[in-house]
């Protein structure tokens, strides 16, 4: 079966071995590694993988009978990575000034240590 | 137990599920687990602007732990009956 993961931050497909159990366990066959930023994405091959169940989100089933409508721009892995980690330095910065401007009106953020993997 | 069959019997509604991460996505209720894990039909992507990447998936499997909301259709729901019901589950001294 073909079907695409999300996780958060990334976004993995392949042919699944094994839905695994209650806990969501996967085993994933060809898989394939998506990092999207913004409307730009790069797919690293990652071959076997397996996904502990409590990281996974969403599985997604791939219609193959519907065109595959994928509004998003192919570019090479170099060029995702770097991408990426300008992505998650702004983002770093922003997350900075915030914490900073709820300090200065004497609030202190700790995040949600439950759901900050989400 | 009673949000299991409560789900239970809200199989073949159109819900929207929003996720912990924020994403929103809309779809058919096909089936629910006791952890409250969700299968959808006809999946449609709230926000496709800003989650583009979603956007081929047709029917798609939800765990529950990753749930924040689950937005159902008033009319489908007795609130008076659901009242009752975890009141109950409350009062009543459970088995385990």
């Amino acid at each position: 079966m073909d079907l695409s993961i999300v996780n958060n931050d990334y976004y993995l497909s392949g042919m699944a071995a094994l839905i695994g159990d209650i806990d969501s366990n996967l085993v994933l066959h060809q898989a394939f590694e998506r990092i999207c930023v913004g409307r730009q994405y790069a797919d690293i091959p990652r071959g076997l993988f397996v996904i502990r169940g409590e990281n996974v989100l969403l599985i997604g089933e791939l219609d193959f009978h519907q065109p595959i409508r994928v509004p998003l721009v192919e570019v090479t892995i170099e060029e995702i990575l770097k991408l990426q980690k300008e992505d998650i330095e702004k983002k770093g910065r922003i997350e900075k000034l915030r914490q900073k401007a709820m300090i200065e009106h004497g609030l202190v953020d700790d995040g949600n240590p439950i759901e900050e993997h989400y | 137990m009673l949000f299991y069959s409560f789900f239970k019997s809200l199989v073949g509604k159109d819900v929207v599920i929003e996720l912990k991460n924020d994403l929103s996505i809309t779809g058919t209720l096909h089936s629910v687990d006791q952890y409250l894990n969700v299968k959808l039909t006809e999946v449609q992507v709230l926000d496709p602007e800003k989650y583009p990447h979603i956007q081929s998936v047709t029917s798609a499997f939800v765990r529950g732990s990753v749930i924040r909301y689950i937005q159902l259709p008033p009319d489908d729901v007795d609130t008076q009956l659901l009242q009752e019901a975890t009141r109950k589950e409350v009062t009543q001294p459970r088995k385990e």
